[in-house]
């Protein structure tokens, strides 16, 4: 028997009836068509589906559509800001710590609430956050180097406390 | 303008990936879209008495269900492999579906096609596939007795070939006049590639035009069109046919292959006059995408008194799992045997390699592929032979390379290698991790109880996959050379096609880098076309670390051939003679004038021809095919340090340092994020990974539950310098960088954990290092004792 729900996605009013079975990852990608979030596994262990439930990282292949009524979800499709890249977004870019694509939108969000709580993470930190995310491509090197770009620049940006 | 060879320019691509707007194969879904679901063998061997469907098929949202049978019947054949050893290699035949017995765990016996992805899976549980069990065999070496149960009826034995390389006598010689032999047994484990995206395909028949598209996350389509339609479905045009490969979420070499799940998909969209799409859940992949390695080998280096060695004597039992895949028998032959000279000067090497089959999934080519074998047994036994000779392992090193004044040099394993400047290398090597400071800390560290290892691997590759005439003689059934076309439009922008294909190497930033240099235009105005067999000419893809030497060395004649043209349309403008041009930044200019017309300008009038050369056609596009020369020989040597916790067994890896020599450079990020990776790879099967199987032949690591992969917090900064020898054979003086780290990474590590414990007594730990083995190798001998190597056959 289908659901009915309400989701606010990316900040926009979203509604699907869904079977109680339907992830939340099944939701975005073939409900709302927002592909950017990925399945890579089918043991929540990989974070290609990492999004944000309630600004907090969570795999969405490990939550149902019908957990995330009344709530909301921020995917990578929603990660940029009035044309502007997330300081992460830009990081990946510039330091190289993307090349296949495929673990990147799950790695980006996981990163994203690890800055949201810890604002300049050491690289022990930023490795031990990052540890639910399988990439196959990089050898997380770049993708470290990538977060600490994200973490300075988050830094220079936001208005230190006088 | 600035020039882009060389620069660490940012990719092209990473805006659509960091932004969510990848379109891989899953993300599209097609109008009236069908799914598909795969009914698999849970039995590793048994007969398929029947095949009952009558309860699916009445299932909510079943569309159709189709048998092995099915497909038989419509004509459709076995997939074939791409290479033959031998004259009468055991090849039996691959049937996408299985018909009379299922042969591994994971071998599709029907498939589902509903209206959802849960429908499918639903009915999928209600067909009832009547199976007698029959004994399974899982070990190569086992699989070649007697009484072993045949994996292949028909065939009457499991053995693929047996194949011979190199002087047997000689060899055989050498060895037993050695001063000194190393012998070991050494096991190269299964494991499975694990590209994150999880493979997909979606066909989609056009019945109004009797045209097939094909989408789907594969390293090489037009090779996937050739095979399907030449072999696999004969009655299939292959003009009828467009195979697209959009984004495709990484490969390491597991999407080279033409997979059953393609063949399915292609032919059951022309039945239903729908489309078809499947997509692997993570423990389908670990079941039906073909694994890589699992040697097992013994081997024998014999040196003379002053630690010169005189051969080297091989024996490998390669398992191939259940079928013959698309590379599965070059790659524990041509892509192994001919890589035992290492970077030394082996007088006589023999080899002999039985390839076999088993109740297990097919193997075929993993990241580096015979290689990384290859450079495990050789830099493993060199290791252990300056340990048994109290020789420094460096010096040992030293004193059997091939030196940089006798390239191109004859191995006695058929490669010629083109240049090389191994100590140099080697000597970088040491100085970045400091050698005889980190020998010191390990003394004082033994002192404080403490285990510290520092390990080498010096490594060769033979990459550039392949000059076709070589290949050929050595049972390639197909040419690998590779295409590039060159399209110029009459504002100046340019398209380029290229038959490799990018899925993660980044080859839309790389490529337009040598485009942008070639024809002095800007990088923003070159678009770097793959992955569509409708698009690009022809192709042979990405594998073998060949999209920059082949594929861009297609690109480059290209070019050169659209640059000729321009230059003889130069000539008519600015009323010179051609020889009297020079071309830099984008402008032909007359030698020693300031008479010049831009390429933009030729371009133009090559599309708007009023004022034009009269022997010359309008338009400025071309295609090249490029056929290398030779193999392209990518060399290096990567050190690294570990610390062992006694307690536990865990292996800390402490410092990791790898000097490549990868020829010319286009993009050092590029080239330096390939190395990271390949080596996280390599640190992976040496530490992490291992595909487990019980002697019934069920699978035990069936998931991300039970099989590692190196996750952020294993790994430490990768420390990579560069040497750069040009390849002397093509256009860029280039060699590939795909594979090097996974290469050398594995027998780096392994050397520098048995360093570790050598005083200990350790000689051998099998792959993967896990700390519950090391912890046995410590205190118990366990798994980890010497094991008394049988001589080779």
């Amino acid at each position: 028997m289908a659901h009915s729900i309400h989701v606010t996605v990316n900040g926009q009013p979203r509604t699907g009836d869904v079977e109680p079975r339907t992830l939340l990852v099944e939701f975005l990608r073939e409900d709302l068509g927002l592909t950017g979030t990925h399945v890579g596994c089918d043991t929540s262990q990989c974070g290609a589906c990492v999004v944000h439930l309630n600004g907090t990282a969570v795999k969405a292949c490990t939550l149902f559509a019908v957990q995330a009524d009344g709530q909301e979800v921020t995917t990578i499709e929603g990660l940029a800001q009035n044309g502007q890249m997330h300081p992460l977004q830009e990081g990946f870019k510039e330091e190289h710590g993307l090349q296949c694509g495929f673990c990147t939108p799950g790695m980006v969000m996981a990163a994203a609430d690890l800055l949201e709580s810890n604002p300049s993470p050491s690289e022990d930190e930023i490795r031990h956050a990052l540890e639910g995310n399988y990439c196959r491509c990089t050898g997380y090197h770049n993708i470290v180097r990538a977060v600490q770009y994200a973490a300075e620049k988050m830094q220079e940006r936001e208005p230190q406390p006088a | 303008m600035a020039q882009q060879i060389g620069q660490p320019v940012k990719r092209v691509e990473d805006k659509r990936f960091l932004t969510g707007k990848g379109n891989y194969t899953d993300d599209i879904v097609l109008p009236g879209q069908t799914y598909a679901h795969f009914v698999r063998s849970d039995y590793a061997h048994a007969r398929i008495n029947s095949i009952d469907t009558s309860m699916a098929e009445e299932a909510p949202g079943v569309i159709a269900i189709f048998t092995g049978q099915d497909l038989l019947d419509d004509g459709i054949q076995s997939i074939p492999t791409g290479w033959a050893i031998g004259d009468d290699m055991n090849e039996p035949p691959h049937y996408p579906l299985a018909v009379d017995k299922a042969r591994y765990v994971g071998d599709a016996v029907a498939v589902v096609i509903a209206e959802s992805k849960a429908d499918a899976a639903d009915a999928a549980e209600q067909i009832m596939v009547d199976y007698e069990m029959l004994d399974a065999v899982v070990d190569a070496r086992e699989a070649l007795n007697d009484d072993a149960p045949l994996v292949h009826d028909d065939s009457g034995t499991n053995l693929v070939f047996d194949w011979n390389l190199g002087e047997k006598d000689a060899t055989d010689a050498a060895i037993e006049g050695a001063h000194h032999v190393t012998r070991y047994e050494f096991v190269n484990q299964r494991v499975i590639p694990n590209a994150i995206e999880p493979r997909s395909a979606n066909g989609q028949w056009d019945a109004a035009r009797d045209e097939l598209t094909l989408y789907t996350s594969s390293q090489n389509p037009h090779l996937i069109r050739l095979l399907l339609c030449a072999f696999v479905w004969p009655d299939l045009p292959e003009h009828k046919v467009r195979i697209i490969s959009p984004d495709v979420g990484g490969g390491f070499g597991s999407k080279i292959f033409h997979y059953p799940e393609e063949v399915v998909c292609a032919w059951a969209t022309k039945q239903l006059e729908r489309p078809v799409k499947w997509t692997a859940e993570r423990s389908e992949s670990f079941v039906s995408d073909a694994h890589g390695r699992d040697h097992h080998s013994v081997a024998e280096m014999g040196f003379d008194e002053d630690g010169h060695i005189v051969g080297l004597r091989v024996q490998t039992h390669a398992n191939l799992g259940a079928y013959l895949m698309t590379f599965a028998p070059a790659v524990p032959t041509y892509l192994y045997g001919t890589l035992l000279a290492g970077q030394y000067k082996t007088p006589t090497i023999h080899v002999n390699v039985k390839g076999v089959f088993s109740n297990t999934v097919p193997v075929d080519a993993y990241r580096g592929a015979g290689r990384p074998e290859a450079t495990y047994l050789v830099e493993r036994t060199i290791e252990l032979a300056s340990k048994e000779m109290g020789v420094d392992p460096a010096e040992l090193r030293r004193k059997n390379f091939i030196q940089p004044d006798e390239f191109p040099y004859q191995t006695p394993v058929a490669l010629q290698y083109d240049s090389g400047n191994y100590e140099g290398a080697l000597d970088k090597a040491l100085e970045m991790i400091g050698y005889d400071d980190f020998r010191q800390q390990q003394k004082e560290a033994k002192q404080n109880g403490k285990l510290l290892g520092i390990g080498f691997s010096c490594y060769i590759e033979a990459c550039g996959i392949a000059p076709s005439q070589v290949v050929g003689a050595l049972g390639a059934r197909a040419g690998l050379y590779e295409s590039g076309a060159v399209r110029v439009h009459p504002t100046g922008k340019v398209e380029v096609f290229t038959g490799s294909h990018s899925h993660g190497q980044g080859h839309e930033t790389t490529f337009a880098q040598v485009v942008s240099d070639h024809l002095g235009v800007p990088l923003e105005h070159v678009e770097i076309v793959h992955g569509d067999t409708d698009r690009v000419p022809f192709g042979m893809g990405t594998y073998g670390s060949r999209s920059i030497s082949v594929g861009g060395s297609a690109i480059v004649k290209a070019l050169d051939k659209v640059k000729d043209k321009a230059r003889k349309i130069a000539a008519h403008k600015l009323e010179a003679a051609e020889e009297d041009l020079e071309f830099s930044d984008g402008e032909f200019r007359v030698k020693g004038t300031d008479r010049s017309v831009g390429f933009g300008d030729i371009a133009l009038t090559a599309y708007v021809p009023h004022d034009y050369p009269e022997d010359v056609e309008p338009g400025l596009e071309d295609t090249a095919f490029y056929d290398p020369a030779n193999f392209t020989y990518p060399f290096g040597t990567h050190i690294c340090t570990v610390e062992i916790d006694e307690e536990t067994g865990h292996v800390k890896l402490l410092r990791y340092v790898a000097i490549d020599d990868v020829g010319n450079i286009i993009n050092p990020m590029i080239v330096e994020g390939q190395i990271h990776g390949g080596v996280a790879q390599g640190v992976g099967q040496a530490l992490l990974e291992g595909a487990v199987y019980d002697e019934m032949g069920q699978p035990l690591t069936g998931s991300y539950m039970d099989y590692t992969m190196p996750r952020a917090d294993d790994l430490p900064m990768i420390e990579v310098g560069h040497q750069v020898t040009p390849c002397p054979h093509n256009p860029l003086g280039v060699k590939g960088a795909g594979e090097a780290g996974t290469i050398a990474a594995t027998a780096c590590v392994v050397n520098a954990v048995i360093d570790a414990l050598w005083d200990r007594g350790v000689r051998d730990i099998r792959m993967p290092l896990t700390p519950e083995r090391v912890w046995r190798a410590l205190h118990t001998g366990g798994d980890g004792a010497l094991r008394e190597a049988e001589p080779a056959a």
